[in-house]
């Protein structure tokens, strides 16, 4: 509704104050451009979805592995964790063209700019699930006489899905940045590539249609994450509220 | 012989003395309490039991074999039901004997239907009231293989009513399905109704400082908490466990 909102206050005001279209196209002026334009930039807009998801799942992948090992092995989460954060204070502006010096324009480089957006909030947000699992529960395991093997399986691995899951909804979002930017640096097709040749070109209305593109696609991957969870967490959508079983007295 | 045997079992943790030459033991199907106020070391006898720690002295034998140390040899309940909130009632009874390697599906059906869970089979656990995810728990113990059964202050968080009503419960299930018992609870009542015998431990460090053997007949029933004979030991266990707690 606020979306819609906004979009009259700017059709309104950019007629009103008769702003030029190359600096600023009105929505309808967008629409209408993506309407049409939807052959040219069809191909580079599966491109995009491509990469993201491939990136997305190597992404993931090796977050929840790097994840698993650090909590298995504490040793290795005291010496790596700072590392892990540092990781994420390189500019990927910066990152980029050294990527291409080292390993050309093919897809390599493009696949390790969005698995590095991708991992680390899955990583953060799964090692904290298994930190915070419940001590009363992970004393009865022990009381009970749980191995290791049985104490990860049975109660920490499924205690951190739901935390698993948020990692996976901030990283599917980051995973079409990632693939955008990563455009950037010189492929033969994608939103990205559509996108500087439209800003180059002067073409804003195109801009805009490729903007709202990869705002669709990143809502797109989060809701087909939310899907999953559903289905996976399903125990977990009442809890809170009746944590004493005050439902049935 | 007896079940569970602790002979002259000692910890302390960092100069903190905990349990001191604390001896007793547990028969076949014997009902023990351990009866203590707050803070007297029940959970790290308990700790000790399960084998989460070593003690610094003493022995613990569970059927004449030394158990020191040595994790899941009994099956425990704690206080808080502690079921796993991503399981079915069904998974979580069966949880216990999962973790030894041994499931029985049907058993564990059956069991439920006694204790009055049933159709609660596919239920989470924070669909059920907090008396049934006890029994639940409860059920998850007697499920697991192991000989001897654990049970830390288990009704401790439920309300009076609530209590009483699985005070009952535990007694009829476990008089069909004997097993040896250790219960820990810091009520007088409560020890008494249920057990065989009551074993009173001082403050820390822990020893016995008293044994009482409960000669009502079983099955109980509650009336009995009314009578004369009822008061009487409850008096002298509580003048036992005032004497030492002004000495």
């Amino acid at each position: 509704m606020v979306f819609i909102l906004l979009l009259i206050v700017w059709q309104v005001t950019s007629r009103l104050l008769a702003i030029p279209d190359w600096l600023l196209p009105t929505p309808v002026q967008i629409i209408v451009e993506g309407w049409h334009s939807w052959p040219d930039y069809r191909s580079h807009l599966f491109a995009t979805i491509r990469l993201s998801v491939f990136g997305f799942l190597i992404g993931s992948l090796i977050g929840l592995g790097v994840a698993v090992c650090l909590h298995l092995v504490p040793k290795l989460r005291e010496t790596f964790y700072p590392l892990l954060i540092l990781s994420q204070n390189v500019p990927i502006i910066v990152l980029a063209p050294l990527l291409v010096i080292w390993f050309g324009f093919g897809l390599v480089p493009k696949l390790i700019i969005i698995i590095l957006v991708c991992f680390f909030p899955i990583t953060i947000a799964v090692l904290d699930g298994f930190r915070q699992t419940s001590g009363d529960l992970m004393h009865y395991m022990k009381m009970a006489g749980a191995t290791k093997r049985q104490i990860f399986w049975k109660l920490e691995w499924p205690h951190a899905m739901p935390s698993v899951f948020s990692g996976l909804k901030i990283a599917a979002t980051y995973s079409v940045m990632g693939a955008v930017i990563s455009e950037w640096l010189g492929a033969q097709e994608g939103i990205g590539v559509y996108m500087t040749l439209a800003s180059s070109s002067f073409r804003t209305a195109q801009v805009f249609v490729s903007i709202f593109l990869i705002m669709g696609l990143s809502l797109l991957f989060f809701a087909v994450i939310v899907l999953i969870e559903k289905r996976v967490v399903r125990w977990k959508s009442s809890e809170g509220g009746d944590e004493n079983g005050k439902t049935l007295g | 012989m007896a079940k569970l045997s602790v002979d002259h079992l000692s910890k302390s943790f960092g100069g903190n003395e905990v349990l001191k030459n604390l001896s007793f033991h547990i028969d076949e199907d014997e009902f023990v309490a351990i009866l203590g106020p707050s803070g007297s070391g029940k959970s790290t006898l308990f700790h000790l039991i399960g084998g989460l720690y070593a003690p610094d002295s003493g022995e613990i034998q569970l059927d004449g074999k030394n158990i020191n140390s040595r994790k899941g040899s009994i099956s425990y309940m704690p206080q808080s039901p502690s079921l796993l909130p991503w399981r079915t009632t069904l998974d979580n009874v069966l949880l216990g004997a999962e973790l030894a390697g041994k499931k029985e599906r049907q058993a564990a059906l059956e069991m439920m239907d006694k204790a009055g869970l049933k159709g609660y089979e596919k239920a989470y656990p924070h669909q059920l009231s907090g008396g049934m995810k006890q029994r639940a728990a409860f059920i998850r113990s007697l499920l697991s293989p192991q000989p001897l059964i654990c049970l830390d202050e288990p009704f401790s968080a439920l309300d009076e009513f609530t209590r009483s009503e699985m005070q009952r419960w535990l007694l009829d299930i476990w008089q069909e399905n004997k097993r040896s018992i250790l219960f820990v609870t810091h009520n007088i009542e409560e020890a008494l109704f249920l057990a065989d015998r009551i074993l009173v431990l001082s403050e820390k460090p822990a020893t016995i400082e008293g044994e009482f053997h409960v000669n009502f007949p079983r099955p109980r029933e509650e009336d009995i908490t009314l009578t004369e004979e009822f008061l009487q030991c409850k008096k002298e266990i509580y003048n036992v466990l005032k004497m030492k707690t002004t000495e």
